[in-house]
């Protein structure tokens, strides 16, 4: 094994930018960037969203939800769920979608190495 | 849950029995059990260290819930787990909002970075950045740049150990203080030598799972006293509270109601700190795939947002039943929430139990650092720039041991120097830097076709030296009495603790102006290639089998 920079070898064979053009890549490309752009808009948006307020209205915050249990409280917590519920439904995604369509494109790719 | 209640039963009977003074003998005894175990799992796990893949990744033999232990490992450092408790007691919400901000970051890693990073990286941050770049001028920036980081976060919890120590082992002097400084360095260094990836990941492992179980546990422990209600709880801190009005510490605005703007700038670097952390990093290169990576980061979230959930009534049960006014008159300070939380619940075993966690902690998490700076020396200065990648990877690998001895080193020599400085700013400048001169430049990289060598120097020396430079010219130098220099000497240009809210779009205008106005052509060959296997983990490195 050397440490060189890259991997070397077969892989020379392979047309990658013919590859990266293939309506499957594409399709693949697409249909991550798809799922995650809006994702991650959704949660930096409701982050900074929470910590504007946090900020500069931590009046709205200390606004009693239930016995001592206020607002603030209930945001704060409101971003553990959707941090968890997020993960989840990206895995879930990767798992059914992303990870057949990558698998495939990476058999093809394998297979043009060995040919 | 039985089996907890009886644990929890058993521990409050013993609460009468004990008597509530800190047992050094205890603490350390609990301690060096855990070195004890530890110790051995590292030298079992350092037999088979025989490649660089080995040394440096473990052989990427982990599995995804194995690493996403470690990473909550690495991860939860005394910072978190003393500092937020210690946050929340004291200043209240505020303190939770850390929380928040270093959970939500996970997010960034795991939609945007790990498996991408998996996917094209082998052994360090720098091999996915100068992947399709000029090599040698990006591996330096990036080795500059990951050295910087670990060396501000080693201080950072090196400094930490010597204060814990006069807390829990009742070591007041500098001379003792800076022996177990030098005996955490020594163990650290012993731990990688002999360990390499692989043994440092395991003492993670037993980290992380002690520190989840003893947070978890105490709270708990906690929520039986306030019978599982939460209001409950909230009411006994604010009953206990010193803050005017008493229910301030519920609400946001205790330690940033005057400086709104400062808050914002550390929620900026927390948020997109953590995916550029290069010891995070280096974590996805421990296991076989990018599944398996992807596996680990939710672990982690899931770990981390646990712990988390428990620093909040931890936090709030500090300041129920040890009281703010306490905390801060302790030796130790703000640090010292959660050892006297545990003191007040379940006497010294529990204290012992708890500090031993705490040292656990530091241990594990320079271990971590102190293994990422030594590859990132070894692959990225040494073979690639020095030996311009015809040295053979025996040799490298005996540099970054030389490397781990001597950062080891210069670890317990800033830690005895910085003893008694108010440090608390280096974790904050760490992430900063990370979020400034690492994030954009992973994320032009793996996203953006016009991404050039120009842009990349530009955003990570300009992201480090403005994070640097801003923090210099901050309140934390000079200006107020708790500055560094104190309030006699005023230099502090930048208003705020806390460079981010300037560095960080800084990072990213520079990558994208040092981009457009670049000379030098880049490979669109390389740029398909790295596209192609980031996707589909073509080509990814594998696991070595033995």
């Amino acid at each position: 094994m050397t440490d060189s920079l890259k991997d070397a070898g077969a892989q020379d064979s392979i047309d990658y930018v013919d590859f990266e053009n293939s309506d499957r890549f594409v399709h693949l490309k697409r249909t991550r960037r798809r799922f995650v752009v809006p994702l991650v808009i959704f949660f930096l948006v409701w982050y900074f969203g929470y910590v504007l307020v946090a900020a500069y209205l931590p009046d709205v915050m200390a606004r009693p939800v239930w016995g001592s249990f206020n607002l603030g409280l209930l945001l704060g917590l409101g971003q553990f769920v959707t941090t968890f519920a997020i993960t989840i439904w990206y895995v879930a995604f990767s798992n059914r979608t992303l990870d057949p369509l990558g698998a495939e494109l990476r058999a093809e790719l394998e297979q043009k190495v060995h040919a | 849950m039985s089996a907890l209640n009886s644990t929890v039963a058993g521990f409050l009977t013993e609460v009468d029995a004990a008597t509530t003074e800190t047992n050094p003998v205890l603490n350390i005894s609990i301690f060096l059990a855990f070195v004890a175990v530890t110790l051995v799992i590292v030298i079992r796990a350092g037999r088979n260290n025989r490649t660089a893949a080995d040394y440096y990744t473990g052989g990427r033999s982990f599995t995804g819930p194995q690493n996403g232990f470690a990473i909550a490992g690495d991860y939860l450092s005394a910072a978190s787990f003393l500092g937020i408790i210690g946050a929340i007691a004291v200043n209240g919400y505020d303190g939770f909002l850390y929380s928040i901000g270093f959970l939500v970051a996970w997010l960034v890693a795991l939609l945007l970075v790990a498996e991408l990073m998996r996917n094209t990286g082998k052994f360090t941050m720098a091999d996915v950045l100068s992947f399709r770049l000029a090599q040698r001028p990006v591996r330096v920036a990036a080795a500059t740049t990951t050295l910087a980081v670990c060396f501000f976060y080693l201080l950072a919890q090196m400094a930490g150990a010597g204060g814990l120590v006069s807390l829990l082992l009742g070591i007041n002097d500098r001379l003792g203080q800076s022996i177990v400084v030098t005996v955490v360095g020594a163990l650290m260094i012993l731990y990688v030598l002999i360990g390499g990836m692989k043994g440092t990941t395991w003492v993670q492992i037993v980290k992380a799972f002690l520190l989840i179980i003893g947070a978890g546990a105490m709270t708990v422990w906690v929520l039986v006293i306030n019978g599982f209600n939460l209001s409950t709880l909230l009411d006994s801190a604010v009953a206990n509270s010193t803050s005017t009005p008493a229910d301030a510490i519920l609400a946001p605005g205790l330690q940033y109601g005057g400086n709104p703007l400062d808050f914002i700038s550390l929620a900026i670097a927390l948020v997109l700190g953590t995916a550029g952390l290069p010891h995070v990093l280096m974590r996805f290169y421990t296991v076989p795939t990018a599944r398996e990576a992807r596996r680990s980061v939710v672990w982690a979230i899931f770990l981390i947002g646990a712990f988390y959930l428990f620093t909040l009534v931890l936090g709030f049960g500090a300041a129920a039943m040890v009281g703010a006014d306490t905390i801060m008159a302790a030796p130790g300070g703000v640090n010292s929430a959660a050892p006297l939380l545990s003191l007040a619940l379940g006497g010294p075993l529990l204290l012992g139990f708890i500090s031993a966690i705490a040292f656990a902690t530091i241990l594990a998490v320079v271990a971590g650092l102190t293994i990422t700076a030594a590859t990132s020396f070894a692959h990225d200065i040494y073979a690639s720039v020095i030996k311009k990648g015809k040295g053979s990877p025996d040799g490298e690998v005996k540099i970054a041991r030389r490397t781990v001895v001597v950062i080891g080193i210069l670890a317990i020599a800033g830690g005895i120097g910085v003893q008694g400085q108010n440090i608390a700013f280096l974790v904050a400048l760490a992430f900063a830097v990370a979020a400034s001169a690492n994030l954009p430049t992973i994320l032009y990289s793996l996203f953006w076709r016009g991404f050039t060598t120009r842009g990349a120097l530009w955003s990570m020396y300009g992201g480090l030296g403005s994070a640097m430079l801003l923090i210099v010219f901050s309140p934390v130098f000079s200006g107020t009495p708790t500055s560094m220099f104190g309030e006699g000497v005023d230099f502090a240009l930048y208003p705020l603790n806390n460079p981010g809210i300037v560095s960080i779009p800084l990072g990213f205008l520079l990558g994208w102006v040092g981009s457009l106005t670049s000379t030098r052509k880049e490979d669109p060959k390389l740029a398909a290639e790295m596209a192609v296997r980031s996707l589909t983990g073509f080509g990814a490195e594998k696991a070595s089998d033995h």
